[in-house]
């Protein structure tokens, strides 16, 4: 027997699957740069968020056409995907369809694969045209070009040709095709061959084999590279989103710890510090690189699938304002990549380039443009917080740098020495009651 | 009229060793804003109406914080808001009404992390509530049919999840709610949050609150209904940019409340 296909297999599974692992740990590195905040409350309504959001997308939904065509593809990959279990038997045992002595169900399962086979190429084609033909405003906006707009056509493309090559295996499976069961459509695609010789049609299907496996295992990786990463990482995004009021902005710990000491009377503003005292490095206020942010924020940007939806509610976006909260997100990630190669570069450790996301990425414009308003948070399909970023790169801006626009200064010395953001005196706060 | 207001402090209970029901929180904006002032009034006639006994702080109320902190002043807002706890707490307040979203929201959501725990209601839910208990009545009066559009606050609606109190307070006036084509949770803000309201908007090709009154135009409103002083403010100045001030009011729910009952 010749076992050569057998270990070209094994090693393509190995290199595949390893290259895939090794890009997965450094994902996990550069998430984990980020801030440390507690996220380990309320397991069960996180289990449930998970479930509903990512799971059930109950969010996509919310678009109805785009949601529908969505949980296509999304249903046709989960469940194709078994398919591919028994690619991986059949690779590595050398035998062909081990599964198909299961009879009428495997004849059930694979026809259920090459119907949903079909919708997905059909719906994959209707996402190409909404990105290319019909160009809905939200793909085009200027943080699309290049990458991301590609980007998002590949896929598209390598779902279309995974598709193709998924039923055209088995429309040249001479045996499978006999079995007469569950080739509910590649029974039509079979006439098409019927020129070619038997050898030729075993040919056709043999490389229809090998490219559909090695063609997962390459957009497996591709993952890592790609928005598409949010089919994995919209199941951790989704558990780990914001479970408060969307209205509560977290407040900020450290500040917090400033004025407790500066509210209580019994210290000294003026004394020196106790010998001895350890005077705690004051922690940055804000954020102004990617460290700065939580670890979720960073989880966050690394799920962004660039769907837009974010933007196209933003009321700032809407009327000419810089601010797009996608392109938060994007800078955000990409951001993390420089700095994550950077480490790579340096044999783990990071070597200041001179860079950072605030300026360099996102500017002063974009985060004066935002009206807090939720409306991004509320529209992404996925529970990512840009307005979170948003609002600790203001922190940075207003505690360190003291660089707010001049009327937002002066409402706060307002707000200082007369506790309102107006320069009206505190005493006459009653009365409009005699007026 | 308005000496009929019955408006006691908190200091005023407190005198007379006694706990008021509820503490109504009136804002800056309340306070010293001419066109909230109006709201302000209103709201204090319906609980006048009711006979709620309820207190102001007065001269010991000061702003919750909330432009500092979206304005990124994380430390003014703390100060602000220990400040406020220390004030409520010494008087042992249990339960607040307000009727500006912002503070609704700071006071609810923000302020139990830093010692101050209360029930915070927005004055929608409150006269709801009244309603329910049967203290207060509301009739249509001179609302009876007229079309009504309710812009939600996005401090009320998205941030809190409060949609139908004023949709249910609206209906009660039998009048004609119509629901703009971005309503609910997809509202779209008026352009005053995140501080906004006290700088320009950076550059762009619209100010926010015109996008946002085309899309209430839209629903040929004869009233624009609105439930936090600032959206009141945006919208009306909207409106007076489409020419359409002497056609189309913005009004508060408690105005609406309070006017049709002649109050
Ligand atoms: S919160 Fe800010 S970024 Fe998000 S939609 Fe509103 S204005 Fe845009
Ligand atoms: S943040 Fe969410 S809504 Fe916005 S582009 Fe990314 S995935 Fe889409």
């Amino acid at each position: 027997m010749d076992y050569l296909p057998q270990i070209l297999f094994a090693i393509a599974l190995i290199a595949g699957i390893g290259y895939f692992a090794r890009n997965v740990k450094k994902l996990m590195r550069n998430i984990k740069l980020g801030r440390d905040v507690d996220v380990s409350d309320n397991k069960s309504q996180r289990w449930k968020n998970m479930t509903m959001i990512a799971l059930g997308q109950s969010k996509m939904v919310k678009r109805p056409i785009a949601g529908l065509l969505h949980v296509i593809v999304y249903v046709g990959f989960v469940v194709i995907n078994i398919e591919v279990l028994e690619i991986i038997i059949d690779g590595l045992t050398g035998k062909h369809r081990i599964f198909s002595s299961a009879g009428a169900i495997y004849g059930f399962l694979i026809g259920t694969f090459e119907i949903l086979a079909v919708l997905v190429f059909v719906s994959v084609i209707v996402f190409w045209l909404r990105r290319n033909v019909i160009k809905l405003k939200r793909f085009l906006s200027s943080e699309m070009k290049g990458w991301p707009k590609n980007d998002g056509n590949m896929i598209l493309y390598f779902e279309m040709v995974l598709m193709t090559l998924f039923l055209v295996m088995n429309a040249t499976d001479l045996k499978f095709q006999a079995m007469d069961s569950g080739n509910i459509i590649s029974q039509h695609i079979t006439p098409w061959f019927s020129n070619f010789s038997e050898h030729s049609i075993h040919l056709i299907e043999r490389t229809a084999w090998w490219l559909h496996i090695l063609g997962i295992l390459i957009f497996l990786n591709y993952l890592y590279f790609s928005k598409h990463l949010h089919i994995l990482l919209a199941f951790p995004n989704t558990y780990y989103g914001k479970l408060t009021p969307k209205g509560q902005f977290e407040n900020n710990e450290a500040v917090t710890k400033e004025v407790k000491m500066m509210m209580d009377p019994n210290v000294d503003p003026f004394a020196a510090p106790p010998e001895g005292a350890e005077t705690a490095v004051p922690a940055k206020f804000g954020a102004s690189d990617v460290k700065d942010l939580s670890w979720v924020n960073l989880l966050n940007a690394y799920t962004c699938t660039e769907c837009g939806r974010c933007t196209s509610e933003c009321p700032a976006n809407q009327t000419g304002k810089k601010l797009s909260p996608r392109k938060i997100m994007m800078d955000t990630r990409d951001r993390l990549e420089e700095v994550g190669k950077n480490i790579d570069a340096n044999k783990g450790e990071f070597k200041d380039d001179g860079k950072q996301l605030l300026g360099d990425y996102i500017t002063n414009e974009e985060l004066w443009a935002c009206t807090s308003c939720n409306a991004c948070v509320e529209a992404c399909p996925v529970s990512i917080d840009p307005l979170n970023i948003i609002m600790q790169m203001r922190q940075y801006l207003v505690m360190e740098q003291s660089a707010a626009p001049m009327e937002l200064n002066n409402m706060m010395t307002n707000i200082e020495n007369n506790g309102a953001p107006w320069p009206y005196n505190q005493m006459d706060r009653l009365n409009w009651k005699d007026e | 009229m308005s000496e009929l207001l019955k408006v006691p402090t908190m200091a005023e209970f407190m005198a007379a060793g006694k706990q008021p029901e509820v503490l109504f929180w009136v804002g800056c904006a309340g306070s010293f804003d001419d066109r909230a002032k109006k709201i302000t009034k209103a709201f204090v006639k319906l609980l006048n109406k009711a006979n709620v006994e309820f207190a102001v702080l007065g001269t010991e109320e000061s702003c919750t914080g909330d432009p500092a902190k979206r304005s990124g002043n994380e430390f003014l807002f703390q100060m602000q808001a220990v400040t406020n706890i220390e004030v409520m707490n010494a008087y042992e307040i249990k339960k607040i009404v307000t009727t500006c979203p912002h503070c609704f929201n700071t006071i609810k959501n923000e302020y139990p992390e830093l010692g101050g725990n209360y029930e915070v209601m927005h004055h929608t839910q409150f006269l709801k509530s009244l309603l329910a208990e049967g203290r207060l009545t509301i009739e249509g009066g001179q609302y009876k049919g007229k079309r009504i559009t309710f812009h939600d606050p996005c401090y009320l609606g998205r941030a809190n999840q409060v949609y139908e109190a004023p949709r249910d307070l609206i209906r009660k006036l039998d009048a004609e709610l119509v629901e703009m084509k971005s309503c609910k949770s997809r509202g779209l803000c008026c352009g005053a949050g995140g501080a906004q309201m006290f700088k320009e908007p950076e550059k762009g090709n619209k100010d926010v609150n015109i996008e946002r009154t085309e899309q209430a135009l839209e629903t040929k409103p004869q009233i624009i209904a609105a439930g936090c002083p600032f959206c009141n403010t945006m919208m009306t100045d909207g409106v007076k940019n489409k020419e359409k001030e002497n056609d189309i009011a913005v009004m508060d729910i408690a105005e609406l409340i309070a006017n049709a009952q002649d109050l």
